[in-house]
């Protein structure tokens, strides 16, 4: 009977076994936040922005690139003939924290960004990501004296403030939301207000490693009847390769500042107003070494 | 009345080495190296976690794949995001068992390392041969082997022009202090 009870107590010192080894390891293991990253491949949607922020270090150079309308027919080459540009660049001060610079052709725009990543999504933890973006964007066209009345800088001056509030539901499918509101120091009141605010929706599905479909519309809320712009949509195809994204797009908008496409896109996309476009980007990492 | 005496004696002594030969991590780092056509990819890793039995030669090692730091943060997202899926697969986790570990040894020794490492939902046997080191309170483990990256279902871009070589060479280093 001793006997029993002693080989009984001698059972659990034998049957250490890996099983068990691996137990006690993960029991011991202490659970890190685990933040979810690339939500989306770039920090432009289609010509909007997305939660992303460049890490630390890192500059991002984007050429962007909007064709003319596909509807001015065989004459125009389908819209080939005319292009936007916007040459912009983005550098990282931390993780969250990134600004740029940018100038586009239309209206001969320069503009200056802000952005700040506030929340970060986790596992089990916050369930959203949320990017703060603030823009400034100076029309440098017409020139002061064709301009038909004393034109100043400030006439020249508008302001977008956006929170993208994003979230990576599955590694294939993040969806992102974006309230937005513009402010443009001198408008035309009959046509517009000074203030608008607007809602942007816009999602991606990665159909590969490599490829991922895109769409943004921005709907806006306080629009004049007599005004003639529409809201701004788009589809894109994202390619990734290396330090490089290419994103396809097609869209009503030609502008590439916030407030030319969410408040003056001009384009009525299912009239044919459409524009095949794209952005290059390609990132640098001017500092190295990574710290957390 | 003896006979319990010695019973309690003798279950401290079944119990007692299973227990104090027991080692974890002080510290640790993997890295990994494959070689490239424009630029080398390299990452370290120095948040692996393991338990040695030393009793035994078992060992267990937790590596989570998003603690690779890459020079490139860029790299490090596609490492994770198009090769690991580190959102689907966090860790690779090794479960094998030194085979010819002597205790009782002070120099450098080699051991073979037998097992099941299973990583991007793949898990296979592995063999690995590296050096172990014993000394008063620590136990210095090192060890260079390679795997193709296709025995774990990992994906080579074909037209990337920063081709990843198929081996990837990997260095462990371990210092284990008993608990």
């Amino acid at each position: 009977m001793k006997l029993i009870t002693f080989c009984f107590f001698l059972i659990p010192g034998i049957c250490l076994s890996q099983e068990d080894l691996l137990k006690e390891l993960q029991q011991s293991e202490v659970k890190e936040k685990e933040y979810i990253s690339s939500t989306f491949k770039g920090s432009r949607l289609i010509n909007g922005q997305t939660i992303e922020t460049r890490y630390k270090g890192e500059l991002e150079f984007i050429f962007a690139h909007r064709f003319g309308p596909m509807n001015g027919g065989l004459y125009e080459l389908y819209g080939l003939d005319q292009a936007y540009v916007r040459i912009g660049l983005e550098y990282g001060l931390s993780d969250r924290l990134g600004v740029g610079i940018g100038r586009n052709s239309v209206d001969k725009t320069v503009d200056g960004f802000l952005r700040y990543k506030a929340l970060r999504q986790s596992k089990a933890g916050m369930p959203i990501s949320l990017t703060a973006f603030g823009i400034m964007a100076v029309k440098t066209s017409p020139k002061d004296e064709d301009a038909g009345y004393d034109i100043t800088f400030q006439d020249r001056t508008s302001y977008t403030a956006q929170l993208l509030i994003a979230r990576k539901f599955t590694p294939a499918l993040s969806l992102q939301l974006m309230p937005s509101f513009v402010h443009k120091n001198t408008v035309d009141q009959s046509i517009e207000d000074n203030d608008q605010i607007a809602l942007g929706v816009g999602g991606r599905i990665k159909v590969s490693r490599s490829v991922a479909l895109t769409t943004e519309y921005y709907y806006r809320f306080n629009v004049h009847d007599s005004n003639p712009y529409y809201n701004s949509i788009g589809f894109g195809v994202d390619i990734e390769t290396g330090g490089h994204v290419f994103q396809i797009v097609i869209t009503n908008s030609r502008g590439l500042t916030e407030r030319a496409f969410i408040t003056e896109t001009t384009g009525e996309f299912f009239d044919g107003d459409i524009h095949l476009g794209f952005n290059v980007t390609r990132i640098f990492q001017l500092k190295r070494d990574r710290k957390e | 009345m003896p006979t319990r005496v010695l019973l309690f004696f003798f279950l401290l002594f079944v119990y007692l080495p299973a227990i104090s030969q027991k080692y974890s991590l002080e510290k640790s780092l993997v890295s990994f190296f494959s070689e490239a056509a424009i630029e080398n990819i390299k990452a370290q890793n120095a948040k692996t976690s393991s338990l040695l039995n030393a009793t035994t030669g078992e060992v267990v090692f937790s590596i989570p794949i998003k603690d690779f730091k890459f020079d490139k943060s860029l790299m490090q997202d596609h490492f994770n995001e198009k090769y690991m899926e580190s959102d689907k697969y966090p860790k690779a986790i090794f479960q094998g068992k030194f085979l010819n570990l002597k205790l009782d040894e002070t120099g450098e020794q080699r051991v073979t390392a037998l097992g099941k490492l299973t990583m991007h939902g793949v898990t296979r046997e592995i063999e690995v041969t590296g050096t172990v080191q014993i000394k008063s309170n620590q136990i210095l483990a090192r060890a260079d082997f390679s795997i193709r990256l296709k025995d774990f279902k990992i994906k080579i871009p074909q037209l990337l022009w920063n081709n990843i070589a198929e081996e990837v060479k990997i260095t462990t280093e371990f210092t284990y202090k008993p608990i």
